[in-house]
Protein backbone atom coordinates (compact mmCIF):
# COMPACT_ATOMS: atom_id res chain seq x y z
CA UNK A 1 0.00 0.00 0.00
CA UNK A 2 2.90 2.15 0.77
CA UNK A 3 3.16 2.15 -4.10
CA UNK A 4 0.21 3.84 -4.18
CA UNK A 5 -0.11 7.29 -4.71
CA UNK A 6 -2.15 9.59 -2.10
CA UNK A 7 -5.12 9.53 -4.29
CA UNK A 8 -5.34 5.85 -5.04
CA UNK A 9 -4.53 5.56 -1.29
CA UNK A 10 -7.48 7.95 -0.34
CA UNK A 11 -10.05 5.97 -2.63
CA UNK A 12 -9.50 3.20 -1.25
CA UNK A 13 -9.15 3.94 2.58
CA UNK A 14 -11.53 7.28 2.96
CA UNK A 15 -10.75 7.60 6.38
CA UNK A 16 -7.02 7.90 5.95
CA UNK A 17 -8.18 11.20 5.78
CA UNK A 18 -8.02 11.20 9.85
CA UNK A 19 -4.16 10.52 9.83
CA UNK A 20 -3.08 13.43 7.42
CA UNK A 21 -5.60 15.86 9.75
CA UNK A 22 -4.75 14.53 12.99
CA UNK A 23 -1.03 14.36 12.16
CA UNK A 24 -1.42 18.16 10.32
CA UNK A 25 0.09 17.05 7.16
CA UNK A 26 -1.39 18.88 3.71
CA UNK A 27 -1.40 16.66 1.14
CA UNK A 28 -2.92 19.04 -1.20
CA UNK A 29 -1.59 19.09 -4.95
CA UNK A 30 0.72 16.18 -4.20
CA UNK A 31 -2.67 13.25 -5.11
CA UNK A 32 -0.48 11.85 -7.42
CA UNK A 33 2.63 11.21 -5.10
CA UNK A 34 3.29 8.76 -2.42
CA UNK A 35 3.20 9.23 0.46
CA UNK A 36 6.95 9.03 1.27
CA UNK A 37 7.34 11.34 -2.02
CA UNK A 38 5.16 13.75 -0.47
CA UNK A 39 7.52 13.34 3.04
CA UNK A 40 10.14 14.05 0.62
CA UNK A 41 9.08 17.59 0.18
CA UNK A 42 9.52 18.72 3.60
CA UNK A 43 12.93 20.61 3.79
CA UNK A 44 15.46 19.34 6.99
CA UNK A 45 14.41 22.81 8.35
CA UNK A 46 10.75 22.11 8.12
CA UNK A 47 11.08 18.67 9.73
CA UNK A 48 12.64 19.87 12.44
CA UNK A 49 10.60 22.96 12.67
CA UNK A 50 7.06 21.48 12.92
CA UNK A 51 8.83 17.95 14.81
CA UNK A 52 8.02 15.46 12.00
CA UNK A 53 9.76 12.43 11.90
CA UNK A 54 9.51 11.06 8.32
CA UNK A 55 10.40 7.53 9.40
CA UNK A 56 7.82 7.22 12.55
CA UNK A 57 5.11 8.64 9.80
CA UNK A 58 5.86 6.10 7.48
CA UNK A 59 6.00 3.16 9.46
CA UNK A 60 3.38 3.99 11.22
CA UNK A 61 0.62 4.64 8.41
CA UNK A 62 0.51 0.77 7.66
CA UNK A 63 -0.42 0.16 11.10
CA UNK A 64 -2.97 2.49 11.15
CA UNK A 65 -4.65 1.70 7.74
CA UNK A 66 -4.77 -2.21 9.63
CA UNK A 67 -5.97 -1.09 12.64
CA UNK A 68 -9.03 0.70 11.28
CA UNK A 69 -10.13 -1.97 8.26
CA UNK A 70 -9.78 -4.33 10.77
CA UNK A 71 -12.37 -2.20 12.79
CA UNK A 72 -14.39 -1.87 9.63
CA UNK A 73 -14.37 -5.36 9.36
CA UNK A 74 -14.99 -6.33 13.33
CA UNK A 75 -18.13 -4.33 12.64
CA UNK A 76 -19.70 -6.42 10.76
CA UNK A 77 -18.50 -9.95 11.46
CA UNK A 78 -17.45 -11.19 14.98
CA UNK A 79 -20.34 -9.87 16.78
CA UNK A 80 -20.59 -10.41 20.49
CA UNK A 81 -23.51 -12.32 21.56
CA UNK A 82 -22.80 -13.51 25.18
CA UNK A 83 -20.15 -12.26 28.40
CA UNK A 84 -19.15 -14.68 30.74
CA UNK A 85 -18.39 -13.77 34.31
CA UNK A 86 -16.33 -16.40 35.79
CA UNK A 87 -16.18 -16.74 39.69
CA UNK A 88 -13.09 -15.53 41.94
CA UNK A 89 -12.39 -13.84 44.85
CA UNK A 90 -13.54 -11.03 47.51
CA UNK A 91 -11.14 -8.81 49.36
CA UNK A 92 -10.81 -11.67 52.03
CA UNK A 93 -10.14 -14.10 49.78
CA UNK A 94 -13.11 -16.43 50.05
CA UNK A 95 -14.21 -17.65 46.71
CA UNK A 96 -17.51 -15.42 45.43
CA UNK A 97 -21.03 -17.15 45.30
CA UNK A 98 -21.52 -18.03 42.44
CA UNK A 99 -19.82 -19.96 39.88
CA UNK A 100 -20.39 -18.14 36.53
CA UNK A 101 -22.72 -16.17 35.14
CA UNK A 102 -23.38 -15.56 31.35
CA UNK A 103 -25.31 -12.98 30.27
CA UNK A 104 -26.77 -12.56 26.51
CA UNK A 105 -27.54 -9.42 24.17
CA UNK A 106 -30.51 -7.43 25.12
CA UNK A 107 -30.30 -8.70 28.54
CA UNK A 108 -30.12 -6.27 31.69
CA UNK A 109 -28.60 -7.53 34.41
CA UNK A 110 -28.37 -4.98 37.72
CA UNK A 111 -25.91 -4.87 40.09
CA UNK A 112 -26.47 -3.95 44.17
CA UNK A 113 -24.73 -3.06 46.93
CA UNK A 114 -23.24 -0.63 49.27
CA UNK A 115 -21.14 2.15 48.07
CA UNK A 116 -17.70 0.84 48.07
CA UNK A 117 -18.32 -2.68 48.12
CA UNK A 118 -16.36 -3.56 44.96
CA UNK A 119 -19.03 -2.81 42.02
CA UNK A 120 -16.45 -0.56 40.56
CA UNK A 121 -13.75 -3.47 40.32
CA UNK A 122 -16.66 -5.56 38.70
CA UNK A 123 -16.70 -3.09 35.87
CA UNK A 124 -13.10 -2.77 35.59
CA UNK A 125 -12.65 -6.62 35.47
CA UNK A 126 -15.30 -6.47 32.31
CA UNK A 127 -13.87 -3.58 30.97
CA UNK A 128 -10.78 -4.79 30.77
CA UNK A 129 -11.33 -8.94 30.09
CA UNK A 130 -9.64 -9.82 32.78
CA UNK A 131 -8.13 -13.56 32.63
CA UNK A 132 -7.48 -14.08 36.16
CA UNK A 133 -5.01 -11.13 36.40
CA UNK A 134 -6.85 -8.61 38.68
CA UNK A 135 -7.10 -8.40 42.17
CA UNK A 136 -10.56 -10.77 41.98
CA UNK A 137 -9.24 -13.65 40.49
CA UNK A 138 -12.45 -13.40 37.96
CA UNK A 139 -12.35 -14.28 34.22
CA UNK A 140 -14.31 -12.94 31.63
CA UNK A 141 -15.30 -14.81 28.25
CA UNK A 142 -16.37 -13.47 25.23
CA UNK A 143 -18.98 -15.73 23.78
CA UNK A 144 -17.87 -18.49 25.47
CA UNK A 145 -14.24 -18.30 24.48
CA UNK A 146 -11.26 -16.45 25.88
CA UNK A 147 -11.37 -12.83 24.75
CA UNK A 148 -8.95 -11.47 21.81
CA UNK A 149 -6.53 -9.22 23.41
CA UNK A 150 -8.19 -6.44 20.89
CA UNK A 151 -10.53 -6.38 23.29
CA UNK A 152 -7.48 -4.93 25.42
CA UNK A 153 -5.49 -2.78 23.61
CA UNK A 154 -7.27 -1.63 20.91
CA UNK A 155 -8.64 2.27 21.66
CA UNK A 156 -10.80 1.83 18.67
CA UNK A 157 -12.58 -1.37 19.58
CA UNK A 158 -13.90 -1.37 23.51
CA UNK A 159 -15.47 -3.96 25.05
CA UNK A 160 -17.86 -1.42 27.27
CA UNK A 161 -18.87 1.83 26.41
CA UNK A 162 -18.92 3.01 29.72
CA UNK A 163 -22.15 6.01 31.05
CA UNK A 164 -21.08 7.32 34.14
CA UNK A 165 -22.97 9.22 36.26
CA UNK A 166 -21.28 12.93 35.56
CA UNK A 167 -22.16 13.76 31.72
CA UNK A 168 -20.32 16.63 31.41
CA UNK A 169 -19.69 18.05 27.61
CA UNK A 170 -16.26 20.25 27.45
CA UNK A 171 -16.38 20.43 23.57
CA UNK A 172 -18.15 23.75 22.49
CA UNK A 173 -20.31 22.06 19.66
CA UNK A 174 -23.27 22.12 18.68
CA UNK A 175 -25.16 18.99 18.94
CA UNK A 176 -25.16 17.91 15.33
CA UNK A 177 -21.75 19.29 15.07
CA UNK A 178 -20.30 16.75 18.33
CA UNK A 179 -22.23 14.05 16.65
CA UNK A 180 -21.03 14.34 13.20
CA UNK A 181 -17.62 14.14 15.28
CA UNK A 182 -18.24 10.95 17.00
CA UNK A 183 -20.20 9.39 13.89
CA UNK A 184 -16.44 10.27 11.91
CA UNK A 185 -14.36 8.76 14.68
CA UNK A 186 -16.72 5.59 14.21
CA UNK A 187 -15.77 5.50 10.49
CA UNK A 188 -19.89 5.92 9.76
CA UNK A 189 -20.99 5.39 5.86
CA UNK A 190 -23.74 7.96 6.44
CA UNK A 191 -23.45 9.85 9.39
CA UNK A 192 -26.35 12.71 8.47
CA UNK A 193 -28.88 9.59 9.00
CA UNK A 194 -27.46 8.43 11.84
CA UNK A 195 -27.50 12.13 13.61
CA UNK A 196 -31.23 12.30 12.64
CA UNK A 197 -31.59 8.70 14.41
CA UNK A 198 -29.82 9.92 17.58
CA UNK A 199 -31.52 13.02 17.94
CA UNK A 200 -34.86 11.69 17.74
CA UNK A 201 -34.21 8.69 20.06
CA UNK A 202 -32.67 11.36 22.23
CA UNK A 203 -35.70 13.49 22.32
CA UNK A 204 -37.80 10.60 23.20
CA UNK A 205 -36.26 10.24 26.76
CA UNK A 206 -35.28 13.64 27.66
CA UNK A 207 -37.81 15.57 29.25
CA UNK A 208 -37.73 18.95 27.34
CA UNK A 209 -36.97 18.94 23.66
CA UNK A 210 -33.47 19.80 21.98
CA UNK A 211 -32.64 20.19 18.97
CA UNK A 212 -29.85 19.98 16.36
CA UNK A 213 -28.27 23.53 16.41
CA UNK A 214 -28.13 23.77 20.47
CA UNK A 215 -24.58 23.53 21.88
CA UNK A 216 -23.98 20.61 23.33
CA UNK A 217 -22.88 22.56 26.90
CA UNK A 218 -26.36 24.20 27.28
CA UNK A 219 -28.00 20.75 27.43
CA UNK A 220 -29.39 20.24 31.11
CA UNK A 221 -28.32 17.35 32.82
CA UNK A 222 -31.68 15.10 31.71
CA UNK A 223 -30.99 16.60 27.79
CA UNK A 224 -27.24 15.15 28.33
CA UNK A 225 -27.95 12.09 29.73
CA UNK A 226 -30.92 11.32 27.16
CA UNK A 227 -28.55 12.58 24.00
CA UNK A 228 -25.48 10.50 25.42
CA UNK A 229 -28.08 6.94 26.15
CA UNK A 230 -29.02 7.43 22.10
CA UNK A 231 -25.53 7.97 20.84
CA UNK A 232 -24.31 5.04 23.26
CA UNK A 233 -27.60 2.88 21.45
CA UNK A 234 -26.80 3.92 18.26
CA UNK A 235 -23.41 4.55 17.41
CA UNK A 236 -20.97 3.30 19.77
CA UNK A 237 -19.38 0.24 18.71
CA UNK A 238 -18.79 -1.29 22.00
CA UNK A 239 -21.26 -4.72 22.56
CA UNK A 240 -21.54 -3.89 26.43
CA UNK A 241 -22.60 -0.81 28.38
CA UNK A 242 -22.05 -0.14 31.73
CA UNK A 243 -24.25 2.62 33.30
CA UNK A 244 -23.61 3.69 37.07
CA UNK A 245 -26.50 4.88 38.47
CA UNK A 246 -28.97 6.60 36.42
CA UNK A 247 -31.53 7.26 38.58
CA UNK A 248 -30.75 11.28 39.04
CA UNK A 249 -31.07 11.79 35.11
CA UNK A 250 -34.37 13.79 34.43
CA UNK A 251 -34.84 11.30 31.70
CA UNK A 252 -37.71 8.60 31.21
CA UNK A 253 -35.28 5.63 32.41
CA UNK A 254 -37.51 2.63 31.61
CA UNK A 255 -37.73 3.85 27.62
CA UNK A 256 -33.83 4.29 28.02
CA UNK A 257 -32.91 1.04 29.27
CA UNK A 258 -35.29 -0.21 26.51
CA UNK A 259 -33.18 1.46 23.63
CA UNK A 260 -29.98 0.33 24.49
CA UNK A 261 -31.32 -3.72 24.69
CA UNK A 262 -33.20 -2.49 21.20
CA UNK A 263 -29.77 -2.24 19.92
CA UNK A 264 -28.50 -5.74 20.90
CA UNK A 265 -26.13 -4.34 23.46
CA UNK A 266 -25.76 -6.18 27.17
CA UNK A 267 -26.37 -3.58 29.93
CA UNK A 268 -24.95 -3.80 33.37
CA UNK A 269 -26.42 -1.18 35.66
CA UNK A 270 -24.93 -0.72 38.97
CA UNK A 271 -28.00 1.03 40.96
CA UNK A 272 -29.46 1.85 44.18
CA UNK A 273 -33.24 2.60 42.84
CA UNK A 274 -35.70 -0.22 43.52
CA UNK A 275 -37.32 -0.19 40.18
CA UNK A 276 -34.02 0.03 38.03
CA UNK A 277 -32.87 -3.18 39.92
CA UNK A 278 -35.92 -5.14 39.43
CA UNK A 279 -36.38 -4.15 35.97
CA UNK A 280 -33.05 -6.28 35.37
CA UNK A 281 -33.72 -10.03 34.38
CA UNK A 282 -31.20 -10.87 37.03
CA UNK A 283 -28.99 -9.32 39.59
CA UNK A 284 -25.50 -9.40 41.29
CA UNK A 285 -25.13 -8.80 44.70
CA UNK A 286 -21.94 -7.61 45.98
CA UNK A 287 -20.80 -7.58 49.10
CA UNK A 288 -16.89 -7.56 50.35
CA UNK A 289 -15.51 -7.16 46.97
CA UNK A 290 -17.19 -9.87 45.45
CA UNK A 291 -20.12 -11.10 43.92
CA UNK A 292 -21.83 -12.73 47.37
CA UNK A 293 -25.13 -13.98 45.45
CA UNK A 294 -26.51 -13.70 41.76
CA UNK A 295 -30.59 -13.78 41.86
CA UNK A 296 -32.75 -13.72 39.21
CA UNK A 297 -35.90 -11.75 39.88
CA UNK A 298 -38.80 -13.76 41.12
CA UNK A 299 -42.48 -13.75 39.92
CA UNK A 300 -43.50 -11.99 43.09
CA UNK A 301 -40.91 -9.42 42.50
CA UNK A 302 -42.06 -8.91 38.97
CA UNK A 303 -46.02 -8.02 40.16
CA UNK A 304 -44.26 -5.77 42.81
CA UNK A 305 -42.36 -3.87 40.24
CA UNK A 306 -45.88 -3.28 38.21
CA UNK A 307 -47.26 -1.65 41.90
CA UNK A 308 -44.05 0.48 42.42
CA UNK A 309 -43.89 1.38 38.62
CA UNK A 310 -47.35 3.00 38.85
CA UNK A 311 -46.08 4.39 42.41
CA UNK A 312 -43.09 5.79 40.69
CA UNK A 313 -45.68 7.23 37.37
CA UNK A 314 -47.75 9.01 40.06
CA UNK A 315 -45.02 11.24 41.85
CA UNK A 316 -43.91 11.88 37.86
CA UNK A 317 -47.21 12.98 37.07
CA UNK A 318 -47.25 15.04 41.02
CA UNK A 319 -43.73 16.46 39.65
CA UNK A 320 -44.90 17.57 35.93
CA UNK A 321 -47.61 19.48 37.55
CA UNK A 322 -46.31 21.02 39.73
CA UNK A 323 -43.83 22.14 37.66
CA UNK A 324 -46.68 23.87 35.34
CA UNK A 325 -47.73 25.59 38.00
CA UNK A 326 -50.63 23.57 38.81
CA UNK A 327 -52.61 23.22 42.29
CA UNK A 328 -52.21 19.58 43.25
CA UNK A 329 -55.53 17.50 44.18
CA UNK A 330 -56.83 13.78 44.98
CA UNK A 331 -58.39 14.23 41.64
CA UNK A 332 -55.71 15.10 39.50
CA UNK A 333 -53.45 12.50 40.93
CA UNK A 334 -56.55 9.60 40.80
CA UNK A 335 -55.59 9.37 44.59
CA UNK A 336 -58.44 9.16 47.20
CA UNK A 337 -57.35 11.40 50.82
CA UNK B 1 15.78 -2.92 37.75
CA UNK B 2 12.96 -1.28 35.45
CA UNK B 3 13.09 2.08 34.08
CA UNK B 4 9.73 3.78 33.02
CA UNK B 5 9.48 7.54 31.70
CA UNK B 6 6.34 9.09 32.66
CA UNK B 7 5.36 12.48 30.93
CA UNK B 8 2.30 14.85 29.87
CA UNK B 9 1.42 18.21 30.36
CA UNK B 10 0.77 19.62 33.66
CA UNK B 11 -2.27 18.32 35.71
CA UNK B 12 -3.30 16.02 33.64
CA UNK B 13 -2.99 13.41 36.51
CA UNK B 14 0.45 11.89 35.64
CA UNK B 15 1.30 11.54 39.55
CA UNK B 16 -2.07 10.60 40.87
CA UNK B 17 -2.06 7.93 37.69
CA UNK B 18 1.71 7.19 38.79
CA UNK B 19 0.45 6.71 42.81
CA UNK B 20 -2.73 4.24 41.62
CA UNK B 21 -0.22 1.84 39.36
CA UNK B 22 2.50 1.40 42.03
CA UNK B 23 -0.14 0.82 44.71
CA UNK B 24 -1.44 -2.30 42.36
CA UNK B 25 1.94 -3.24 42.55
CA UNK B 26 1.62 -3.91 46.58
CA UNK B 27 1.37 -7.58 46.95
CA UNK B 28 3.84 -7.96 44.44
CA UNK B 29 6.80 -7.64 46.37
CA UNK B 30 8.13 -4.52 43.69
CA UNK B 31 10.02 -1.97 45.10
CA UNK B 32 9.41 1.20 43.36
CA UNK B 33 10.85 4.64 43.22
CA UNK B 34 9.89 7.63 41.78
CA UNK B 35 11.85 11.03 40.88
CA UNK B 36 10.09 13.91 39.92
CA UNK B 37 10.93 16.82 37.28
CA UNK B 38 9.52 20.01 37.16
CA UNK B 39 10.67 23.65 36.81
CA UNK B 40 9.79 26.01 39.80
CA UNK B 41 8.04 24.39 42.17
CA UNK B 42 6.52 20.55 43.19
CA UNK B 43 4.81 19.28 45.95
CA UNK B 44 4.17 16.03 44.37
CA UNK B 45 7.46 14.47 46.12
CA UNK B 46 5.32 14.94 49.34
CA UNK B 47 2.44 12.63 47.86
CA UNK B 48 4.73 9.99 47.27
CA UNK B 49 6.57 10.27 50.64
CA UNK B 50 3.55 9.94 52.11
CA UNK B 51 2.84 6.65 50.64
CA UNK B 52 5.90 4.95 52.20
CA UNK B 53 7.85 5.16 48.23
CA UNK B 54 11.63 6.95 47.88
CA UNK B 55 11.19 9.75 46.45
CA UNK B 56 13.98 12.56 44.61
CA UNK B 57 12.99 16.06 42.92
CA UNK B 58 14.63 18.35 40.26
CA UNK B 59 13.82 21.38 39.43
CA UNK B 60 15.47 22.73 36.06
CA UNK B 61 14.35 26.36 37.31
CA UNK B 62 16.49 28.28 34.90
CA UNK B 63 17.11 25.90 32.48
CA UNK B 64 15.10 24.08 29.63
CA UNK B 65 12.86 21.30 31.97
CA UNK B 66 13.39 18.96 29.07
CA UNK B 67 17.80 19.56 28.44
CA UNK B 68 17.97 19.25 32.37
CA UNK B 69 16.16 15.71 32.01
CA UNK B 70 18.30 14.71 29.45
CA UNK B 71 21.36 16.04 31.76
CA UNK B 72 20.11 13.83 34.63
CA UNK B 73 18.59 10.90 33.80
CA UNK B 74 22.19 8.95 34.32
CA UNK B 75 22.72 10.03 37.80
CA UNK B 76 18.77 9.49 38.23
CA UNK B 77 19.36 5.61 36.85
CA UNK B 78 22.28 5.27 39.05
CA UNK B 79 20.39 6.49 42.22
CA UNK B 80 17.89 4.27 42.15
CA UNK B 81 20.40 1.15 41.74
CA UNK B 82 21.95 2.27 44.94
CA UNK B 83 18.39 1.85 46.50
CA UNK B 84 18.31 -1.71 45.00
CA UNK B 85 14.77 -0.60 43.29
CA UNK B 86 13.27 -3.40 41.41
CA UNK B 87 11.06 -0.13 39.52
CA UNK B 88 12.20 3.15 38.84
CA UNK B 89 9.86 5.70 37.48
CA UNK B 90 10.63 9.44 36.58
CA UNK B 91 7.69 11.78 35.79
CA UNK B 92 7.90 15.20 34.13
CA UNK B 93 5.49 18.05 33.18
CA UNK B 94 6.36 18.45 29.10
CA UNK B 95 5.75 22.01 29.07
CA UNK B 96 6.41 23.26 25.57
CA UNK B 97 4.44 20.33 24.34
CA UNK B 98 7.03 20.16 21.33
CA UNK B 99 9.87 18.04 23.56
CA UNK B 100 9.89 13.81 24.56
CA UNK B 101 12.16 12.57 27.35
CA UNK B 102 11.46 9.04 25.86
CA UNK B 103 14.80 7.11 25.53
CA UNK B 104 15.00 4.09 22.86
CA UNK B 105 14.55 1.01 24.53
CA UNK B 106 12.56 2.01 27.68
CA UNK B 107 9.03 2.57 28.37
CA UNK B 108 7.28 6.16 27.56
CA UNK B 109 4.00 6.78 28.79
CA UNK B 110 2.30 9.96 28.04
CA UNK B 111 -0.35 11.13 30.48
CA UNK B 112 -3.03 13.48 29.12
CA UNK B 113 -6.52 14.07 29.87
CA UNK B 114 -9.95 14.23 28.44
CA UNK B 115 -10.52 17.87 29.49
CA UNK B 116 -7.65 18.96 27.46
CA UNK B 117 -9.96 19.79 24.46
CA UNK B 118 -9.80 17.43 21.09
CA UNK B 119 -7.20 19.25 19.38
CA UNK B 120 -5.22 18.36 21.60
CA UNK B 121 -3.78 15.06 20.19
CA UNK B 122 -2.68 17.78 17.53
CA UNK B 123 -1.03 20.21 19.24
CA UNK B 124 1.54 17.46 21.36
CA UNK B 125 4.74 17.00 19.86
CA UNK B 126 6.53 14.00 20.22
CA UNK B 127 5.87 13.48 23.80
CA UNK B 128 2.31 11.91 22.67
CA UNK B 129 3.22 10.27 19.33
CA UNK B 130 6.23 8.79 20.20
CA UNK B 131 5.23 6.90 23.61
CA UNK B 132 4.27 3.65 24.07
CA UNK B 133 1.55 3.83 26.08
CA UNK B 134 -1.19 6.67 26.10
CA UNK B 135 -2.96 7.12 29.37
CA UNK B 136 -5.84 9.41 29.02
CA UNK B 137 -7.71 10.26 32.25
CA UNK B 138 -10.49 12.15 33.73
CA UNK B 139 -12.59 9.86 31.54
CA UNK B 140 -15.47 10.15 34.45
CA UNK B 141 -16.26 13.37 33.61
CA UNK B 142 -17.04 14.11 30.18
CA UNK B 143 -19.47 12.13 27.83
CA UNK B 144 -18.60 8.40 26.30
CA UNK B 145 -18.87 10.04 23.25
CA UNK B 146 -16.02 12.18 23.96
CA UNK B 147 -13.82 9.63 24.96
CA UNK B 148 -14.60 7.49 22.01
CA UNK B 149 -13.60 10.87 19.70
CA UNK B 150 -10.67 11.48 22.00
CA UNK B 151 -9.02 8.56 21.79
CA UNK B 152 -9.31 7.62 18.50
CA UNK B 153 -7.81 11.60 17.51
CA UNK B 154 -4.80 9.78 19.75
CA UNK B 155 -4.87 6.79 17.69
CA UNK B 156 -4.67 8.23 14.28
CA UNK B 157 -1.02 10.27 15.80
CA UNK B 158 0.43 7.29 17.55
CA UNK B 159 -1.47 3.99 16.09
CA UNK B 160 1.40 1.83 17.73
CA UNK B 161 0.64 2.93 21.45
CA UNK B 162 -1.45 1.35 23.59
CA UNK B 163 -3.98 3.80 24.45
CA UNK B 164 -5.69 3.17 28.03
CA UNK B 165 -8.01 4.75 29.98
CA UNK B 166 -7.19 5.31 33.88
CA UNK B 167 -9.36 7.14 36.45
CA UNK B 168 -6.45 8.60 38.94
CA UNK B 169 -9.23 9.25 41.63
CA UNK B 170 -10.80 5.41 41.78
CA UNK B 171 -7.55 3.71 40.04
CA UNK B 172 -10.16 2.00 37.50
CA UNK B 173 -7.45 0.72 34.77
CA UNK B 174 -4.25 1.26 37.22
CA UNK B 175 -4.00 -1.92 37.82
CA UNK B 176 -3.77 -3.12 34.04
CA UNK B 177 -1.68 -0.55 33.49
CA UNK B 178 0.18 -1.49 36.18
CA UNK B 179 0.53 -5.39 34.52
CA UNK B 180 1.62 -3.86 31.19
CA UNK B 181 4.81 -2.04 32.23
CA UNK B 182 6.46 -3.69 35.04
CA UNK B 183 8.90 -6.91 32.64
CA UNK B 184 10.05 -8.83 34.59
CA UNK B 185 13.12 -9.80 32.83
CA UNK B 186 14.29 -5.80 32.06
CA UNK B 187 17.56 -5.16 33.58
CA UNK B 188 18.77 -1.05 33.20
CA UNK B 189 22.08 -0.98 34.89
CA UNK B 190 22.48 2.23 32.91
CA UNK B 191 21.13 4.53 30.44
CA UNK B 192 24.90 5.99 29.24
CA UNK B 193 24.74 5.80 25.86
CA UNK B 194 21.29 5.43 25.17
CA UNK B 195 19.67 7.77 22.51
CA UNK B 196 16.82 9.87 23.08
CA UNK B 197 13.37 8.46 20.81
CA UNK B 198 13.11 12.57 19.48
CA UNK B 199 15.91 15.21 19.19
CA UNK B 200 15.57 18.57 21.01
CA UNK B 201 14.74 21.99 19.18
CA UNK B 202 18.07 24.04 18.43
CA UNK B 203 18.60 26.39 20.34
CA UNK B 204 21.33 29.50 20.87
CA UNK B 205 19.64 32.49 20.08
CA UNK B 206 20.49 35.42 21.73
CA UNK B 207 17.94 35.24 24.31
CA UNK B 208 19.15 31.68 25.47
CA UNK B 209 22.38 33.75 26.46
CA UNK B 210 20.56 36.46 28.77
CA UNK B 211 19.51 39.32 26.57
CA UNK B 212 16.89 40.92 28.17
CA UNK B 213 16.77 43.98 25.29
CA UNK B 214 14.05 43.75 22.89
CA UNK B 215 14.76 44.50 19.28
CA UNK B 216 16.02 43.18 16.12
CA UNK B 217 19.15 44.86 17.27
CA UNK B 218 20.05 42.81 20.05
CA UNK B 219 18.59 39.58 18.22
CA UNK B 220 21.78 37.17 17.51
CA UNK B 221 22.16 33.69 16.44
CA UNK B 222 19.10 31.39 15.67
CA UNK B 223 16.26 33.94 14.96
CA UNK B 224 13.07 32.94 13.36
CA UNK B 225 10.14 35.72 12.41
CA UNK B 226 6.82 34.81 12.86
CA UNK B 227 5.07 35.15 9.45
CA UNK B 228 2.74 38.47 9.37
CA UNK B 229 1.68 38.36 5.64
CA UNK B 230 3.36 39.04 2.55
CA UNK B 231 3.13 42.71 2.30
CA UNK B 232 5.27 43.10 5.33
CA UNK B 233 8.43 41.66 4.10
Amino acid sequence: MMELSLDQLLKEYPFVNAYFEQNKLDIAGYGDKTFREFLDHFTEEELEDQAIDREKLLSDLPVYLEQMSAFLGLEKSNRVLSMTILAGYDKSGNPEGFSELTVETSQIISIVGPTGSGKSRLLADIEWAAQRDTPTGRSILINGKKPDNKWRFSSNNRLVAQLSQNMNFVMDLTVEEFLRMHAVSRLVEDPQTVIEQIILAANDLAGEKFDLTTPVTSLSGGQSRALMIADTAILSSSPIVLIDEIENAGIDRKKALELLISSDKIVLMATHDPLLALMADKRIIIKNGGISKVLDTNEEEKLLLEELEKMDSLIQTARQELRKGSTLSGKTLNMEI
Amino acid sequence: MNLIIVSGPPSSGKTSVILKTIASYQNRNIKVGVVKFDCLYTDDDAAYEKAGIPVKKGLSGALCPDHFFASNIEEVVNWGNEEKLDLLITESAGLCNRCSPYLKEIKGVCVIDNLSGINTPKKIGPMLKSADFVVITKGDIVSQAEREVFASCVSSVNPRAVTMHVNGLTGQGAYELGSLLYDENQNIESVQGMQLRFPMPSALCSYCLGETRIGEAFQMGNVKKINLGADKT
